[in-house]
């Protein structure tokens, strides 16, 4: 017999009495008042920045000054500008060099200030891992409570690949002292269209 | 001989300041633990989720691992089945062998550590870079990792900086953790570019669409699965769960069990290979049917692996992950590692004092402190424990079942250690080391309350 078969043989076998999975009421889950102030101060506590944006111009002009200044920005997102689709072909040698990258967001989550994007969004799946500096750019009416909503708005198997983002990488593995900037974005600023 | 438990932990607390900075350091991450679970009202209900949803999984595995497994493939991804750990090992090896491949990244994996995955690479002339920062420090220095979530918590920011000195140039006795996570940063970060295959391990496997979820705070594991040609996700089949819905009560309860943390950075959502990307994901017994068969002990397989039973474990605190020998350290280890290789391991249900805070603190309430006095009947009834251990239980198993012989062996005690305190303080008594004992009382409990009841009387 394969191992696959002698596994889910003994697993048969072994496990339990059926039990049916529990429904998850979600009417007894927290609740914020304000969710974008909400999802601001747990993004600051988790070295994120967040900004509240009422006219896309600001981003717009942001990311013209970036491309002026900076060696190598990345737009994903047509409502800003040209989009650098050439990101789908560049390996990671060259995307290493990304300085900034603008990618867009589908919602938010103010429990946790993660951001969930999906690979269409990205372009090219290494974007907001290898990149220096991380801007992402929700709509605040995408910004819901907890991650029970998020799921239910999400189809997370739509796309081969899609991520939560909640803030920029980091680590505590040298005596539990927090240090932002591990493997990926040293930065991220989160953009909250009104 | 056998090292045990007492034997490690003896050696790790010689050194007294760094014993108490370890226990300080861990109790200070269960405090955040506490506080980001307090900031939940809900919290003690997500925990009553999140065991349900784990005990109905186990209750139906056979079913959700076919189903799993029939999404995965048509996803794309390959399958493949690990009755142990030798064939996890052969499994991963012949994937590399059959694009004849040198550059492997790996980001934390467990269960890679569980099956000695780097050293059986190492044999047939493969080198693995482990990517997550305190996993490459560890490795630097050919030490396994002491704890599952924080792989190097044993050691001190000067032990770092003298590892980096030696592997990466680093400036001898700079000790600033900003500059040594750096100097890995731009090491690894070749690392990740070059590398041609990436093993991850996997957070959580969805049965209902073959996807799985890798959580990193660092990144590590999306810039070497998002690079490599090859990505080889590796995980034990106690890892599934239903629904996609379900990651909501998990990913919730993960980080903040962990570390205090509302979510992690990263939690990557892997359903599909990119374009020209071979994904292949190893599915792993290593003994966990044969788990899922004993009654008693079939729900440690409930674990998210947060190692929040580590960080609140009073003993793990004082005695360092090294002194559990296993590769999943603390109390869920000790209840764990039994399961694998019961004489080896037949001491870690004794390391602990059954307090039961690991089983307060676990998000899939895991009945842990239960368990591990259930693993010493079972280890004690099948001749594991030491001859003195077995004769000193009979003895006192006599002493206690006889109240006159008790009170008399009281009496004596209590006579003896007045009129002759050497006969307890030296060095054959193994409670005298690093303890004074304490004064003998004039009397017994017994004697002082028949007294007193007669004279209220």
């Amino acid at each position: 017999m394969s191992a696959r078969d002698n596994i889910l043989k003994t697993i048969a076998m072994n496990q339990p009495e059926f039990l049916e999975i529990p429904v998850i009421d979600t009417s007894v889950v927290i609740q914020y008042d304000d969710v974008y102030t909400q999802f601001k101060t747990v993004l600051q506590g988790i070295g994120g920045k967040t900004e509240l944006i009422s006219d896309i111009a600001v981003i717009q002009e942001q990311l013209a000054a970036d491309k002026k200044n900076l060696s190598f920005v990345v737009n994903t997102i047509p409502a800003l500008g040209d989009v650098d689709e050439q990101v789908a072909f560049l390996a990671a040698a060259e995307l290493e060099r990304v300085v900034k990258a603008y990618v867009k967001g589908t919602l938010g989550v103010a429990e946790n200030g993660a951001v969930w994007v999906y690979e269409s969004q990205m372009i090219n799946r290494l974007v907001p891992f290898i990149c220096q500096h991380l801007v992402l750019v929700i709509e605040k009416e995408n910004l819901v409570d907890t991650l029970h909503q998020a799921y239910q708005k999400l189809d997370v198997s739509k796309e081969g690949f899609g991520a939560f983002i909640a803030g920029p990488s980091k680590t505590a593995d040298i005596e539990q002292s927090l240090v932002i900037g591990a493997h990926g974005a040293r930065s991220a600023v989160i953009y909250v269209l009104e | 001989m056998k090292t045990t438990h007492a034997d490690l932990a003896g050696k790790f607390i010689e050194d007294e300041p760094r014993t108490n900075w370890h226990d300080e350091t861990l109790w200070f991450v269960r405090e955040k633990r506490d506080k980001a679970a307090h900031g939940l009202p809900e919290w003690e209900q997500l925990r009553e989720w999140g065991s349900q949803i784990k005990n109905a999984t186990l209750s139906n595995l056979s079913n959700y691992l076919k189903e799993f497994e029939e999404n995965a493939l048509a996803n794309g991804v390959k399958v493949h089945w690990a009755s142990d750990a030798k064939e996890h090992n052969e499994i991963v090896h012949k994937i590399i062998k059959k694009h004849n491949i040198q550059k492997i990244v790996k980001s934390k994996s467990m269960l890679t550590e569980e099956c000695h995955l780097n050293e059986y690479l190492h044999e047939h002339g493969i080198e693995v870079v482990d990517t997550d920062l305190g996993e490459r420090i560890v490795q630097f220095r050919k030490e396994p990792p002491s704890h599952i979530v924080l792989p190097a918590i044993h050691l001190k920011k000067e032990d770092v900086s003298a590892t980096f000195h030696e592997h990466l140039q680093t400036e001898k006795g700079n000790n600033d953790p900003q500059y040594l996570t750096e100097a890995a940063r731009q090491h690894l970060r070749n690392k990740f570019v070059e590398s041609d295959l990436a093993i991850t391990g996997v957070n959580f496997a969805i049965a209902e669409t073959g996807g799985f979820v890798v959580c990193t705070n660092e990144g590590n594991a999306d810039m070497g699965a998002h690079t490599a040609a090859v990505h080889i996700a590796c995980m034990g089949f106690e890892k599934l769960i239903p629904k996609a819905e379900h990651l909501s009560v998990f990913l919730r309860l993960l980080a903040r069990s962990a570390t205090g943390q509302p979510i992690t950075t990263y939690s990557s959502h892997f359903h599909k290979p990119r374009p020209n990307q071979e994904m292949h994901i190893v599915i792993v017994d290593n003994g966990r049917s044969k788990q899922l068969g004993r009654e008693d002990f079939r729900n440690s397989l409930k674990c998210i692996r947060c190692a929040a039973c580590f960080n609140t474990c009073p003993v793990y605190r004082r005695s360092g992950g090294h002194s559990y020998h296993t590769a999943v350290a603390g109390p869920i280890g000790s209840i764990l590692n039994p399961n694998l290789d019961m004489k080896a391991n037949a001491d870690l249900p004794f390391a602990s004092t059954l307090c039961g805070s690991c089983s307060n603190v676990c998000p899939v309430k895991i009945n842990i402190h239960e368990q591990l006095w259930k693993w010493r009947q079972v280890i004690v009834s099948e001749g594991y424990v030491a001859a003195s251990k077995k004769i000193s239980m009979k003895g006192m198993n006599f002493v206690f079942s006889n109240p006159k012989i008790y009170r008399l062996m009281g009496k004596i005690g209590r006579k003896s250690m007045q009129l002759f305190p050497f006969i307890v303080n030296n060095k054959l008594n193994i409670w005298f080391k690093q303890r004074e004992m304490p004064v003998p009382p004039k009397e017994s409990f017994r004697d002082w309350y028949l007294k007193n009841k007669k004279s209220q009387n």
